[in-house]
């Protein structure tokens, strides 16, 4: 009986005392509308800053001199759970005469990814990243698949 | 200075001058029951727009922001499209009572506004059972809500009809028990009585630590009853699609949905009523100056703030807390809230008895 009581009086206890830590909260939050965190987005397009993890695409990195980092091994391709990504490799004939595989299209599907990160993660070269873009509609859904790497760009020497 | 019982006064002796008995009290009842209806009107407007924005301020966001300055015209053109929508009833449908129930409710909580004192001397129906009236009608609002999960053929709105019935029965009761203590410390049922009772404080401080319970246990106890969330247990979006009013649309969902905000006014004016002195301003002991400053105050305006202060309350615990499941619902107040006011009312009665409170 006795043991019954105090667990009754305790639950009332503990009841109360976690429901008025709520409230402070949310008190705290009503009251600090600093805290807020709603962006009004066509107002502020122009001073938008967007949170460092957030992922809008998948980019392949270019430098000045229009070469990538890209080895063609399909590493990603394989990591994509939607089979957003197709690698097309070509083989090229080097200096040396010997043959070589590179990359001839990464072709992307913005329509099937959902962001994951998995390619990214995947990619031994870092040759692909998130990029931060986000305003993607488009009036054509072929428009969506893209081609990562650039026209005529090459693989950047010394990455194998 | 203009007061709202100058002007009530006002014009009951202007119309008395020109009209016979009979007509003066019949054209008061219609001058009321626009009165109410203009009020409502506008509670509702004011209402929803503020628990959308304390929800949205609570939760971080910015609420409405658009119709308007500041989004103060949403819930204006909100009404706007509730009205513009066609009134659609279910084929297999109740037609008479898919029809009657939202105005069951609607009229019940216009009922329950007579008691009520909105200012000094300013009451629509100052009865001497006044408390007694106000637990009576309030539980007849079930029906209204019955008849529409009934009516609508839905198994959702039948379930939400049947929880929220179980709901309301059930939390009635100590939300009776919380009333019936400030009864037993005043010695009267009459509003007016009540309040004048607490002239020299309210019975939230006066009637030291079971008033505070009491006073809890009424606020859990109406937010039950009004179905509000955490014991929306008779809407549960999130299980039955919107309960008893699954199947409205339209004006006829505007007004279940109007009566839930008239009905938080009430028993939060009911509650600032009780506890919190309804319209007597706050006054500490023997500071003259202050007391005399807080006089300066409308009545009015005193009743107003209390009020929507406890609606804020109620809306506060609407977007904090979790919601309960139906039987987590029961048991809190089977085996907590009622025993807990039973043997409160009781040592409320000790101290109305040896006169303990001040
Ligand atoms: S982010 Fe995910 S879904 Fe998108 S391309 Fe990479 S692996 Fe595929
Ligand atoms: S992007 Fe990276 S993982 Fe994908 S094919 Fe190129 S090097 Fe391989």
């Amino acid at each position: 009986m006795i043991t019954f009581l105090k667990q009754y009086f305790k639950d009332i206890y503990q009841a109360i005392s976690s429901l008025l830590k709520g409230m402070k909260l949310t008190g705290y939050y009503f009251t600090h509308h600093k805290e807020i965190i709603t962006q009004q987005y066509p107002d502020n397009k122009s001073t938008l800053v967007l949170p460092e993890r957030f992922r809008g695409e998948v980019v392949m990195l270019h430098d000045e001199n229009n070469e990538h980092a890209c080895t063609g091994c399909s590493a990603c391709e394989l990591a994509c759970p939607n089979g957003t990504i197709k690698i097309i490799n070509k083989f090229e004939v080097n200096a040396e005469g010997k043959k070589k595989k590179a990359i001839d299209a990464f072709v992307y599907h913005l329509e099937l990814c959902t962001m994951c990160n998995l390619c990214i993660v995947a990619c031994p070269t870092d040759a692909i990243k998130m990029a931060q873009t986000f305003e993607h509609s488009v009036f054509d859904r072929s428009l969506l698949t893209k081609q990562l790497n650039k026209p005529n760009s090459k693989l950047r020497e010394g990455v194998e | 200075m203009l007061r709202l019982e100058n002007i009530s006064s006002f014009i009951h002796t202007s119309l008395s001058n020109h009209l016979s008995e009979t007509s003066v009290l019949l054209l008061e009842m219609t001058i009321i029951a626009l009165a109410a209806i203009t009020l409502f009107a506008l509670l509702g407007l004011i209402l929803v727009l503020m628990e959308r924005k304390v929800s949205a301020w609570i939760q971080i966001r910015l609420g409405p922001n658009r119709v308007g300055p500041k989004g103060i015209f949403q819930t204006a053109a909100d009404t706007l499209k509730l009205v513009l929508k066609e009134g659609f009833v279910p084929d297999g449908a109740d037609k008479f009572l898919y029809k009657l129930a939202p105005f069951v409710v609607m009229i019940i909580a216009m009922i329950l506004l007579a008691p009520i004192a909105f200012a000094k001397n300013f009451a629509i129906w100052d009865l001497n059972i006044g408390v007694f009236f106000i637990t009576a009608i309030s539980s007849v609002s079930v029906i209204g809500i019955l008849m529409a999960g009934w009516a609508s053929n839905n198994q959702y709105s039948l379930l939400g009809a049947m929880r929220s019935g179980a709901q309301i029965i059930s939390y009635e009761i100590s939300a009776g028990m919380a009333i019936l203590s400030i009864v037993v410390l005043t010695g009267s049922l009459q509003i007016s009585d009540i309040v004048a009772s607490q002239s020299n404080g309210w019975w939230l401080f006066k009637g030291h630590i079971p008033a505070l319970i009491a006073f809890v246990i009424y606020i859990i106890a109406v937010t039950a009853e009004t179905n509000r969330a955490p014991f929306d247990m008779a809407e549960a979006e999130s299980e039955l699609t919107g309960g008893f009013h699954t199947e409205y649309a339209g004006m006829r969902f505007a007004l279940f949905f109007l009566a839930e905000y008239i009905n938080i006014f009430i028993v939060c004016a009911i509650g600032a009523t009780l506890f919190l002195g309804g319209w007597m301003p706050f006054h500490i002991g023997n500071w003259e100056a202050f007391n005399h400053i807080m006089d300066y105050i409308p009545s009015s305006i005193w009743f107003l703030s209390k009020t929507f202060f406890l609606i804020f309350v109620i809306m506060w615990f609407r977007w904090t807390f979790p919601r309960l499941r139906i039987d987590q619902l029961l048991q809190l107040e089977w085996k907590y809230l009622l025993p807990i006011s039973l043997f409160n009312l009781l040592l409320i009665t000790l101290i109305a008895i040896k006169g303990w409170h001040f």
